[in-house]
């Protein structure tokens, strides 16, 4: 077992570091720079030259990338050509907004996937099935922006029940906090339980055939009592998968929906970092990114010996 | 169970979270304290607060005249007031400028403004790297004359000096406190920033101290939205009181047709909107295909089709609130037979040009309609797609690797800028050199009539097609007031704002 966590880990991390020379890469390869977009439509070309030597873009790329890599193993992910202030608290501030939304949404996508999901295996032959089936199909198909403009449509602008966008931090209120959260996690969570309902319907079905629960079925208990004492766990193995590759993606894409309700998420930091051009900006935050989606992953490889003995005892 | 566990605390959340979100409403009441305090929907957000740095008018129009001020102002129809200085004499040989400063102004730090924050803010634009410090460049030299006493004196007379000086170079920052502009602002204005969360809002709180009339509003708030549909629809839910500079005509329609609940605002602004074409190399080289294209673009149907018909057609480089306006829509009428004719003399049936379009709204909609009414002329635009700004100032802008562009000019009084030397227009400059310096250094009557001719040549030149001029357009809640009507300056003064 920790040989394959330390094989694990050296995976990810070799990960992490060509992951770091393909985003610098990438964005040396990015027409326009950061001089000439903060110097705008009266700009000379001489000054242009001087504000890009300023920013130290004129120095050849093996050193900005090493100086780049070496400042982020100290946490330091260097100075915003735009804002001349440290880029590190940005990231810190817009991860932070996204990962509550992400993380609220993947956890109300749950709480409402696993018991419909169980529901809709159990009841497969049978209307309630049917129901469940179809409306997770359409949950699919509505993508969450969509999801967000409907939401924003009935509540915001008809009802006048919740604010149509904005954020407000923790600290200004838990009222404000939650009316302001309960639209965005609405848009991702109920696309996100569709998809998760369909996996833990395939999951908990697949589990129903197994031979452990005809026997705790023999053993006196009835269907559901029987999936829920021992199917669950081996049920939730490709679900917690699933899940996992889901919050990544949600982490990443989740700057679709910060744009819809004008939250200031990473993914906002980043659509506006790659407009100005600020290249320091966008790779730490892209590497923050990349950092999050593997340290995710890991938890997730984690979690497998903690829900299933079977892989913990390495069958 | 520790699945079941997790779902029981994770559906338990999610009841909370609903039951306090619904609780806690959103829509704002009309107390008391509300009437103090104004929401403005902004669409352009400032990259930082320091325009002696960066460029953009985001930044100039959130701090000048709010935060900053400078000596003089320009007012909603296009005329220079007092602001700092309460008035100003010009020597004979109109090189020699003696402003008089206002009595009690001060800092929102509390130090006074004196003739020498003055000199120093003065002496310090030569070292920016904001490019629009150009403005500056006539003046020869800056004195404290006394504590309340500026003479400026200028290398050569200059009638566009002044004017600029309104602008954000005219700026006064207190000499002992202007390190960390990108950050923190202390100005001699009305507001201070109270707080300032890049991404989304700037926080104006009125000063209890401001030396002049005090604002109407305590607090007003600029909260920054990039989806105009995101925007309009704050103010429809109560979120923001006012949109200012709506960027989509077509949501303008919703509010016009509820006038108990908002007032819609169609103001000038200062937004000459470019057809540009590449007078220096390539298939524009050619006057012949310059004047095909003023004959071949019908202004209006462009007008109507992409912009709602909210705009004014102009003709020229010079919108209607400069001293030197002119209406020059009849110098290129439009001529589709005529376009025709010429497309073919000049044997450019055919030939392709390379049309590079910013992704902004106006932008693409306006390519669509002036790439189809050139197709029926004959002339066969390839449409490029460019992000704005990093590319199209990459390629367009700087590189000049295009026949054939669209862009909001949007700075005050900018045509020898934009048809000067080296700029990406390629315009022969040699063609208004002359006229515009004689202009500029002649008396104010002189100035208007020299620069009319400037203009007149420019847009008979057909050095670039002018579409129409960006319409200023406000939508607010029906009970605000003192909402400016133009945008003709660097500033969205908000000491006005309030309630009825």
């Amino acid at each position: 077992m920790p040989g394959f966590l330390l094989n694990r880990a050296l995976q990810y991390l070799l990960t992490a570091a060509a992951a770091s020379v393909i985003v610098f890469a990438l964005m040396q390869l990015l027409p326009g720079s950061a001089a000439q977009v903060a110097l705008g439509t009266e700009a000379t070309p001489e000054a242009v030259r001087a504000l890009e030597a300023q920013y130290g873009l004129d120095r050849p790329w093996p050193v900005r990338y090493f100086e780049w890599v070496g400042g982020m193993l100290h946490r330091d992910f260097g100075t915003s050509y735009v804002t001349g202030a440290p880029i590190a608290p940005v990231i810190a501030d817009g991860i932070q907004v996204t990962l509550i939304v992400v993380i609220a949404s993947i956890a109300v996508a749950l709480a409402l996937a696993v018991p419909l999901g169980a529901l809709a295996a159990l009841y497969r032959s049978r209307p309630l099935g049917a129901v469940i089936g179809a409306a997770s199909q359409v949950g699919i198909a509505v993508p969450s922006f969509l999801a967000g403009i409907l939401l924003v449509m009935v509540f915001a602008l008809g009802l006048r029940v919740l604010p149509a966008s904005g954020w407000a931090a923790p600290i200004e209120g838990l009222g404000a906090f939650a009316s302001h959260l309960v639209l965005p996690v609405t848009a991702l969570a109920l696309v996100q339980a569709a998809i998760l309902t369909r996996y833990v319907r395939s999951a908990v079905l697949e589990v129903m055939g197994r031979d452990f629960l005809r026997t705790a079925r023999a053993a006196g208990r009835t269907r559901t009592g029987a999936l829920v004492r021992h199917g669950l766990r081996s049920a939730a193995i490709p679900v917690v998968t699933v899940a996992g590759v889901q919050l990544a993606a949600l982490l990443v894409g989740a700057v679709v929906v910060e744009q819809v309700f004008v939250l200031p998420g990473i993914g906002s930091e980043l659509v506006r970092a790659v407009s100005n051009r600020d290249l320091v900006t966008v790779q730490g935050i892209v590497m923050v990114l990349v950092l999050a989606v593997l340290v995710l992953n890991f938890i997730v490889d984690l979690l497998y010996p903690v829900i299933d003995p079977r892989v913990r005892r390495g069958a | 169970m520790r699945v079941r566990r997790a779902a029981a605390i994770a559906v338990a959340a999610a009841l909370a979270l609903a039951a306090s979100g619904c609780s806690a409403g959103a829509g704002k009441s009309g107390s008391d304290e509300d009437k103090q305090e104004i929401t403005v929907a902004q669409t352009a957000e400032p990259a930082n607060l320091d325009f002696t740095s960066t460029s953009g008018a985001a930044i100039g129009q959130a701090l000048m005249e709010n935060v900053y001020q400078s000596l003089v102002r320009v007012g909603d129809d296009g005329r220079l007031e007092p602001a700092l200085a309460k008035s100003w004499e010009v020597s004979a040989d109109r090189r020699t400028y003696t402003f008089a400063l206002q009595d009690g102004a001060t800092f929102s730090n509390g130090h006074p403004v004196t003739a020498q924050d003055v000199k120093s803010s003065y002496d310090r634009v030569a070292k920016w790297k904001n490019p629009l410090k150009a403005k500056m460049a006539d003046v020869d030299s800056v004195t404290a004359k006394d504590e309340r006493t500026v003479v400026i004196a200028l290398h050569r007379p200059s009638n566009r000096w002044l004017f600029d000086l309104a602008s954000i170079v005219g700026a006064v920052f207190d000499d002992r406190a202007h390190d960390d502009l990108a950050n923190t602002a202390v100005g001699s204005g009305p507001f201070t920033i109270e707080k300032y969360a890049r991404g989304q809002e700037i926080d104006f709180a009125a000063r209890d101290d401001y030396w002049g009339d005090k604002p109407h509003a305590r607090k007003v708030v600029f909260r920054y939205f990039k989806d105009s549909v995101a925007a309009a629809n704050a103010l429809k839910s109560g979120d923001v009181d006012v949109l200012g500079n709506l960027q989509a005509p077509e949501l303008f329609k919703d509010f016009e047709s509820d006038t108990s609940a908002y007032q819609v605002i169609e103001g000038t602004s200062n937004g000459e909107v470019v057809l540009s074409m590449n007078n220096a190399q390539g298939i524009f080289k050619d006057k012949r295909a310059r004047e095909a294209v003023m004959y071949a673009v019908d202004r209006k149907a462009v007008l109507d089709t992409a912009w709602g018909g909210h705009g004014t057609l102009i003709g020229g480089m010079v919108p209607p609130t400069d001293p030197y306006y002119e209406d020059l829509t009849g110098v290129w009428p439009h001529d589709a037979a005529k376009a025709k004719r010429l497309v073919e003399e000049a044997g450019l049936s055919g030939k392709e040009f390379a049309f590079t379009v910013p992704n902004l709204p106006y932008a693409t909609a306006i390519a669509n309609i002036v790439t189809s009414q050139l197709a029926d002329a004959g002339l066969k635009a390839k449409v490029e797609t460019q992000e704005f700004p990093a590319v199209w100032l990459d390629k367009t802008f700087t590189k000049h690797a295009y026949d054939m562009s669209v862009v909001n000019h949007v700075e005050a009084r900018d045509i020898l800028t934009v048809f000067g030397k080296g700029y990406y227009t390629g315009y022969d400059s040699a063609r208004i050199d002359a006229q515009a310096k004689a202009a500029d250094e002649g008396t104010e009557a002189q100035y208007a009539a020299g620069m009319k001719k400037v203009a007149r040549t420019i847009t008979e030149d057909a050095a670039a097609d002018f579409l129409f001029l960006f319409p200023n357009l406000v939508v607010a809640k029906a009970g605000v007031t003192g909402i400016q009507r133009n945008q003709v300056s660097d500033a969205f003064p908000i000491a006005g704002l309030g309630w009825s």
